[in-house]
């Protein structure tokens, strides 16, 4: 058996870590985006269904068999399925519970250490003064790693270091001592982060302090429902996806979290308790501050076109302004609560990314919990590392998309169909059920039968051969034009246009336009852009970046160039390249693990342990 | 706010404060299981 001997310190603690868990900067920065992106109120509705329908069943198959797992000395999900059925293939499906946390960690800690950063920003009035463009210059700058916007060199990779280092500090105090002290201070505290900006969003005044628009019309715009977007399937599979980032389900960590409970202990409550918590923190408060605030200065089509590029451009490239618009003091408390909310729910999630692998080499090859802890920092660094240094070719979205994203639903359906069918709902509903302290309306064993488990391979399917415009209705058996964002899509890297070789001679135009301009920013950067109006009158815009000294611009201002057109030449290295090898780094990750649960198997078979 | 919006806002802010109130609560409130639990802060508590 294990010679992990950790323990929870108290329910409360228990709960607020699976809280802080699932608590994340989804809760703020996705959600609001989602809703706005899928009708706007009417998107509540298929979400709270996803929510009863897959998000609570999946919470009670996750916590129930990870306590099952525990009892058995298992905590991480390769051997906590292998517990549930003895078949060898589970311990290589739990794979991903250890796999997922791990890439994932590599690029959220990376977004909390720009929380870090920007809280000290805030604080020592960085933004002051800055027009809304500088602000969001100044996030670009913080990137571009060689730029420091605070005098520190490296200064982005400094703060990621300085994440991982507390990460890796406080999750070697253990459970009891670190994670869960974690959670007490810091889910009240982003709760009252979280209030104290909801309130200053809704009661937001036109015509002061430069707003242009009542914090209302912010709300007006998110909770309007729109019940024909309830007919189209992009919103429901939107609001499915939303419940499984903001749950943080089909990760392995409720498992092990759950895994350090007695089979006495309840897990119907907690999982309802810490559940219900998330969706007060993501509905409540995430609603009624980005986009109420961001709304009231910059109005309806400018947020749309900001929630185009996601929650992470209108949380960092934009808020510090807004702030800015509530004088030096209050700026400085709004932006620091905000970031500092944005922190803590950053670190509670990562926290909980940390203890699957942990779990799984103090429990496989008795490593004590400090070098567990050390292990981990070390692997998030180096694995997070190419997505500072390569974060504008896209590595940092590739481990969002596959980490982060379908390796969720694939472990996700593959736990629903192991509980509900293999290991069966009979001894599935009596794990959830034992020592419950609420009793589960028995429609769930209905629901986690059949509803979840096809609910998830709809979501599955949805993602893998999504249309193009998502637009449904041109599925059929003759073929339709892929979503470049579909699983298959990725596979064959159909956003990648002209561009779509590894390393090549020449550069190609992506979009067809004019050369309006060719210019230079300061730090020997070139670009050139091009413009042109689609058939509802917008203008879309392309930049492109070269270098004079590696590349020969073949066009100049007011050419027109057409999609595939040669626009500069010289040795060129294409996103496609950074993109598959950040894939390839994936798979090998997962492969190392599969190979370490299997040493782990051997050994186990070797002091004959593994009488499961 | 228009009325469609304020009422949706509403209903689903109670409900989702309601129960996340009404869990937590039951949490903070429920006699503890009989030692030995799954928390070390309780163990030398007398039962």
């Amino acid at each position: 058996m294990t010679k992990n001997t950790e323990s929870w310190g108290s329910r409360v603690g228990l709960v607020l870590a699976m809280a802080g868990n699932a608590v994340g900067f989804g809760n703020f920065l996705r959600f609001p985006v989602q809703a706005v992106q899928n009708g706007g109120g009417a998107f509540i509705i298929p979400y709270l269904v996803s929510f009863l329908l897959m998000g609570i069943p999946l919470l009670f198959i996750e916590w129930s068999s990870g306590r099952f797992g525990g009892k058995f000395g298992h905590h991480s999900t390769p051997f906590i399925l292998q517990s549930m059925d003895k078949r060898w293939i589970w311990k290589y499906v739990g794979v991903f519970g250890i796999f997922s946390n791990i890439a994932i960690a590599a690029y959220y800690c990376y977004i909390e250490s720009w929380t870090m950063s920007y809280i000290i920003h805030s604080l020592i009035g960085s933004f002051d003064g800055l027009s809304q463009h500088a602000v969001a210059n100044f996030f670009t700058d913080y990137l571009d790693i060689s730029t420091s916007t605070t005098g520190i060199p490296y200064e982005a990779l400094v703060f990621f270091v300085l994440c991982i280092a507390l990460n890796t500090w406080i999750l070697s105090k253990g459970l009891s001592g670190g994670i869960e002290k974690v959670a007490k201070i810091g889910v009240p505290l982003l709760i009252v982060f979280g209030i104290f900006l909801a309130i200053k969003g809704v009661t937001l005044k036109a015509g002061i302090n430069g707003a242009i628009h009542d914090g209302t019309k912010g709300l007006n715009f998110l909770w309007t429902p729109d019940f024909t977007s309830l007919a189209n399937p992009k919103v429901w599979l939107a609001a499915a996806g939303q419940i499984f980032f903001t749950l943080s389900v089909g990760m392995g960590s409720i498992q092990c979290y759950a895994s350090f409970l007695k089979k006495r202990d309840d897990v119907a409550l907690n999982a309802m308790s810490a559940g219900w918590m998330n969706e007060f923190v993501e509905v409540v408060l995430g609603s009624a501050v980005i986009i109420p605030i961001a709304i009231g200065y910059l109005g309806i089509d400018k947020v749309v076109e900001l929630t185009n590029v996601g929650g992470l451009g209108l949380g960092f490239r934009t808020m510090p302004f807004l702030f800015e618009q509530w004088g030096p003091v209050l700026s400085a408390v709004a932006g620091s609560a905000f970031f500092g909310l944005l922190f803590f729910a950053g670190i509670t999630s990562s926290l909980a990314m940390g203890t699957p692998g942990m779990g799984f080499m103090m429990d496989e090859f008795k490593w004590s919990r400090k070098q567990s802890a050390l292990a981990f920092g070390l692997v998030v660094m180096i694995l997070g590392l190419p997505t500072i240094f390569f974060f504008n070719e896209g590595v940092f979205d590739e481990y969002d998309y596959w980490a982060g994203t379908v390796s969720l639903v694939v472990f996700a359906l593959l736990e629903a169909i192991l509980f509900s069918w293999v290991f069966g709902l009979d001894k599935g509903w009596k794990e959830i059920t034992a020592g419950a302290d609420i009793k589960v309306p028995l429609v769930y064993r209905f629901i986690i039968k059949y509803i979840t488990p096809v609910a998830l391979i709809l979501v599955f399917t949805g993602a893998l051969i999504r249309p193009a415009n998502d637009d449904w209705t041109r599925v059929s058996l003759r073929g339709w034009t892929l979503h470049n964002e579909s699983i298959l899509g990725q596979l064959q890297h159909k956003g990648a246009g002209p561009n779509n070789q590894w390393f090549s001679k020449s550069f190609y135009a992506e979009a067809p336009g004019i050369v309006d301009s060719v210019y230079s920013i300061p730090g020997d950067k070139f670009f050139f852009r091009t413009s042109a109006m689609d058939n509802s009158g917008k203008v879309n815009t392309r930049i492109y970046q070269y270098t004079p000294v590696k590349h020969q611009l073949v066009v100049e201002k007011g050419d027109i160039v057409t999609t595939g057109q040669v626009v500069y030449i010289g040795k060129v290295i294409n996103r496609v390249f950074f993109m598959d090898m950040a894939r390839m780094l994936l798979l090998t990750v997962f492969l190392l693990i599969s190979l370490l649960v299997f040493i782990a198997w051997r050994n186990r078979t070797k002091e004959r342990r593994n009488g499961i | 706010m228009n009325t469609p919006a304020f009422v949706m806002m509403i209903t689903v802010e109670l409900v989702i404060t309601f129960l996340t109130v009404w869990f937590f609560y039951k949490v903070l409130t429920i006699k503890p299981k009989p030692e030995p639990d799954s928390f070390s802060e309780n163990d030398d508590d007398p039962r």
